[in-house]
């Protein structure tokens, strides 16, 4: 199987299921700008994804994603690792125009999964998870998705502005991953010539920056509710 | 203004494929900055000869800068601190007084020490044998202007063509990668009318081989590019995909 076998066949499979899952996180961050606005519309949105079996399905696809992107992370690296030899140069030194995050793509990777496994823990266990099985994961009601938002970034005083500085870090390492990882999957289909390949490196800049961006507004606003309340 | 400078160098010795290697630092006085860096190297040796010491081994051959034979990694760089050239190109100005200069052999696992600084770059030559050619049948050469081919391609194709298979780009490599060296030779061949009869057999065949010998996964982290003595360009790299994915999709 060339998916598996072939070096290109294994960076295909990992841009492909890169540029779905950026799909999904633009897809979610506009989701949560609502919260910006108006809580009814995103405790809407929620009722719209819930436990809908469409809904389910995304999820699993979601699981099954991010699942191969991990697993080839981590088999082209032990190759990679290996193809590099026994002996490590004794002296490295950084080349002109080689971005940090395009040689730590696995230890940004690691951390976006570490944090991403704390968000579900923080969120989707309480909201979706809860509603699928039933169980009381947290006092609040599962369809009142925005109340706990709001109540974990900031209404929980101190927890609340510590979360946020630790989403904020996790959006940081994101926008890195995302920085290399967009041009790169683009770079991987073959869609670059010697015009283009300085075109895909501001697309992938710009895009990872709409992805992010979404996110940190959200973020942002319940930090300075946040501090807001623990001032008052 | 050029003048003599006293350096430290530290090199790589390593008596043999199986040995196991070290480091050791040479003192080398009254080095003239005009000189080239191979011609310090041959000082440095003259000295090590003088001291009944066993001279150390490297690589090279032309001496101009397009044999691709000489293949140092100099203070972390492979071919040395400076752009586009080879380390036969480097100039002593490039280094200060005082300063201790690092000097390793590739290193990759395609790669393999034969000794000191010289490195086993056969593995570049299975892979142009998989493929890197066009088949011709013998008879009259036809007129060189018989096929028009448009100036950018020719080109970009010529520039590809610029690839001296020194080896720098999977030495950069932090994954040991050759993909710059094989999208290079299939991209000055598939540019070409007489090579796109062969291209999607020859990339296919190529990168099997790439892979079977070792090389690792391309990330594109753009280091080899920019250590590339003929700063061949990425684009390269994506064109190679690109011939390699169809050709893939159309089994």
């Amino acid at each position: 199987m060339w998916l598996k076998d072939s070096s290109i066949g294994r960076k295909l499979v990992m841009s492909i299921t890169g540029l779905c899952l950026v799909f999904f996180l633009l897809f979610h961050g506009c989701m949560n700008v609502a919260l910006v606005f108006s809580e009814e519309a995103y405790n809407w949105i929620c009722s719209i994804l819930g436990a809908n079996w469409y809904a389910i399905v995304g999820t699993l696809g979601l699981a099954f994603l991010i699942f191969v992107h991990f697993c080839y992370a981590f088999y082209l690296t032990i190759q990679n690792l290996r193809a590099r030899g026994n002996d490590r140069y004794a002296v490295t030194a950084r080349q002109q125009g080689v971005d940090w995050e395009s040689k730590n793509m696995l230890v940004l990777g690691i951390c976006v999964i570490g944090f991403l496994v704390l968000h579900l823990a923080n969120f989707w266990f309480k909201m979706q998870f809860a509603e699928l099985t039933g169980i009381e994961t947290s006092a609040f009601d599962p369809q009142d998705g925005a109340g706990l938002v709001k109540f974990m970034f900031a209404g929980n005083g101190a927890w609340s502005i510590v979360l946020c500085v630790l989403y904020l870090i996790w959006l940081a390492a994101l926008w890195l991953h995302l920085n290399h990882g967009i041009w790169s999957a683009l770079q991987t289909l073959g869609w670059s010539n010697l015009i283009w390949l300085k075109r895909i490196k501001v697309i992938g800049t710009i895009f990872a920056s709409l992805v992010v961006a979404p996110f940190a507004v959200v973020v942002f606003y319940y930090l300075g509710m946040g501090i807001g309340m623990l001032l008052a | 203004m050029d003048s003599y400078i006293n350096i430290k160098v530290k090199v790589w010795r390593q008596a043999g494929p199986k040995a196991q290697g070290h480091f050791e630092t040479y003192e080398l006085n009254h080095i003239f900055q005009g000189a080239s860096f191979l011609e310090m190297m041959d000082i440095l040796n003259e000295q090590l000869i003088a001291e009944h010491k066993d001279p150390i081994a490297f690589d090279h051959d032309c001496r101009e800068g397009i044999c691709g034979m000489c293949s140092m990694y100099v203070n972390g760089h492979p071919h040395g601190p400076d752009s586009a050239i080879t380390t036969c190109q480097l100039h002593m100005r490039k280094f200060k007084d005082g300063e201790t200069i690092t000097v390793e052999p590739w290193r990759s696992r395609a790669f393999p020490v034969i000794k000191d600084l010289m490195v086993d770059r056969g593995a570049y030559d299975k892979i142009m044998q998989a493929g890197g050619f066009v088949s011709v049948n013998t008879g009259g050469v036809p007129d060189a202007n018989a096929i028009a081919i448009p100036k950018p391609v020719a080109d970009e194709a010529m520039d590809a063509a610029s690839c001296i298979g020194c080896g720098a780009c999977a030495a950069a490599c932090k994954n040991g990668s050759a993909m710059l060296f094989v999208a290079a030779k299939v991209s000055q061949l598939a540019l070409l009318p007489q090579g796109k009869i062969e291209a999607a057999k020859r990339a296919k065949a190529m990168i099997a081989k790439m892979d079977e010998l070792g090389f690792g996964n391309c990330t594109n982290t753009g280091a080899c590019a920019a250590e590339c003595p003929k700063s061949v360009s990425l684009a390269n790299i994506a064109r190679l995909n690109r011939e390699f994915i169809c050709a893939k999709f159309k089994d």
